[in-house]
């Protein structure tokens, strides 16, 4: 094997990880200001701005993805239910589904490309044109000031945004099956209460928390760490957003196990179809 | 005071007593500093005394490690090798929640200014009284608008700085940087982009500081005409190391060929032997 080939494998590895060790220092960083001065009245003061941007200004695209969600399910479910003589059933998977994994998933995403991109873009601006050395000249600490706030934004209000996603496309899924395609609301309803307990709901909303965690997490570290000139704005946003999504995909993958493991564990199995 | 808080490291016991020495100890003490990026070397053993109360200009070509230097004064960036000192404590190895006390003794101008896009000019003033003392509202707003008067621009307190010219945001920047009654101020570039009346505006500033404040004053530049202007003493920067430390008396007059032809603006024939071939 050629040495080349080896020395390229060794450093290409040696990068990967010198990168995941900065970003665990950074996010430790993070946490450490997070909880010595994210009660502080002078953090809640910075933290509104960015709860307005995070969470105000991204209520139309929440609610076009959820209730979207919700109609196109109904849509594609419905042939297959009624062929089985099954319509009534419908409510059951839609809402299922929307409540426990494409609403929070597809909330988390749009959150990633709207707000991760966003964050991304103002914080590295701020780095390109040296803002974040004159915080830290200053003596103010460009994580305690600009990360700790943005953070905050996005653990407290993506379980929000994930909420009034859910509650759209369960709307959704309700308008297009009951209203449009004339499933009987009774047992549609009825089925979806048998399918869905608080269990299903917390599991949406507790992942969504950690979604928005490393939405915030991997955003600002992208921001704080881009290239020079618009180029590396530029480059620091697509990798902003590629990273998030991964990182929403593999955190939903784990979440998804542990959750399945716990509920059997705690209340055995349920089916859809007893 | 920011000294005072700190502990004097075990390299200090090997310095003479500051009591003994106060009356001739510089305020910033560079020794020998090395820096690479990659496999560029930028600064290559540079060492500088500076004192109290001067203006010191640092001259250089592009990429000789100017404002290099500058940051590693402020903490901003850490030597491979070497020692900087301020007030006789050495900084360099301080983690940043100690520097930050340090911190408060400097102003830095940045090239760009880097005033905070989503802050009025007077919040940008502003900001470091808030985030360091506890003076109320309307004492932080009298200074700030006290030091906006310092650098001639009375009425553009409220305005955002997109809404300024380079000139103008520059001194917004040099107002920020003096609103902390800072015992030194770093200049990176005041003059550059701006025209030549703009630039007399920012080196007539830059001597008015030091004459009203007796602020020590490092300015890094490539404009002679302001550098010969504020210039207390002048250093040469060149492949790393400090080619010329002098007077600007003794700069004019130096028979270094790297020297006069930087003074002249000339490039060298291994320069222009590069421009022929192409």
């Amino acid at each position: 094997m050629p040495i080349g080939l080896v020395e390229n494998v060794g450093r290409r590895t040696n990068n990967v990880l010198a990168l995941f060790g900065d970003f665990f220092i950074f996010a430790g960083l993070t946490f450490r200001w997070l909880f010595t001065v994210g009660f502080r009245a002078k953090t809640w003061k910075l933290l509104l701005p960015q709860m307005w941007d995070v969470g105000v200004k991204s209520v139309p695209v929440i609610a076009v993805t959820g209730s979207f969600i919700g109609m196109v399910m109904a849509i594609e479910s419905y042939n297959q239910f009624k062929a089985l003589g099954q319509e009534e059933r419908m409510g059951s998977i839609i809402n299922l589904s929307v409540v426990k994994q494409i609403g929070p998933v597809l909330a988390a995403v749009m959150l990633a490309g709207r707000i991760g991109c966003a964050l991304t873009a103002e914080l590295g601006t701020m780095n390109v044109t040296e803002q974040l050395d004159a915080l830290r000249v200053m003596g103010a600490d460009p994580i305690r000031y600009l990360v700790v706030p943005r953070l905050l934004a996005c653990l407290l209000l993506t379980p929000i945004l994930t909420i009034y996603s859910d509650l759209l496309g369960v709307l959704g899924g309700y308008f297009i099956a009951v209203r449009t395609l004339g499933v009987p609301a009774a047992p549609y309803w009825m089925f979806s209460e048998q399918a869905i307990d608080t269990w299903q709901i917390m599991e949406g909303i507790g992942k969504s928390f950690f979604f928005g965690g490393a939405i915030g997490l991997i955003s600002c570290y992208k921001g704080f760490t881009c290239g020079a000139g618009a180029s590396g704005v530029g480059k620091a946003c697509t990798e902003s957003f590629v990273t998030s999504f991964v990182a929403i995909m593999i955190l939903n993958f784990f979440f998804a196990k542990l959750a399945q493991d716990l509920y059997v564990a705690f209340f055995g199995m349920r089916s859809l179809f007893g | 005071m920011a000294s005072g808080a700190l502990r004097a490291t075990p390299s200090l016991a090997k310095r003479p007593s500051p009591l003994a020495t106060l009356h001739t100890m510089p305020i910033i003490s560079l020794r020998n500093l090395h820096k690479r990026f990659g496999k560029l070397v930028v600064l290559d053993g540079v060492s500088l005394d500076i004192e109290a109360g001067k203006t010191i200009v640092i001259l250089g070509p592009s990429g000789t490690g100017k404002s290099v230097l500058l940051k590693h004064i402020v903490g901003l960036l850490r030597p491979d090798k070497g020692e900087v000192y301020f007030e006789g404590v050495r900084i360099d190895e301080l983690p940043e929640r100690k520097l930050d006390p340090v911190r408060q003794n400097f102003g830095f101008l940045f090239q760009m200014g880097a005033l905070f896009d989503s802050l009025s000019n007077i919040e940008n003033i502003a900001f470091p009284l808030v985030e360091h003392t506890k003076l109320d509202k309307t004492e932080i707003l009298r200074i700030a608008q006290q030091k906006l008067d310092m650098v001639g621009l009375p009425d553009i307190a409220n305005k955002l700085p997109i809404e300024l010219s380079g000139g103008m945001r520059k001194r917004v920047a040099l107002a920020r940087a003096i609103a902390m009654n800072p015992k030194v101020i770093l200049y990176d570039e005041p003059t550059t982009g701006l025209d030549p009346i703009r630039s007399d505006v920012i080196n007539e500033l830059i001597l008015k500081l030091q004459r009203e404040l007796q602020i020590t004053s490092i300015v890094v530049t490539h404009d002679m005409n302001s550098a010969f202007k504020v210039a207390d003493r002048m250093v040469l920067l060149f492949e790393g190391k400090v080619r010329f430390d002098g007077t600007p008396d003794e700069m004019k007059s130096s028979t270094d060929p790297v020297v006069s032809r930087f003074i002249s603006g000339e490039a060298s024939e291994a320069e222009l032997a590069g421009l022929m071939r192409s």
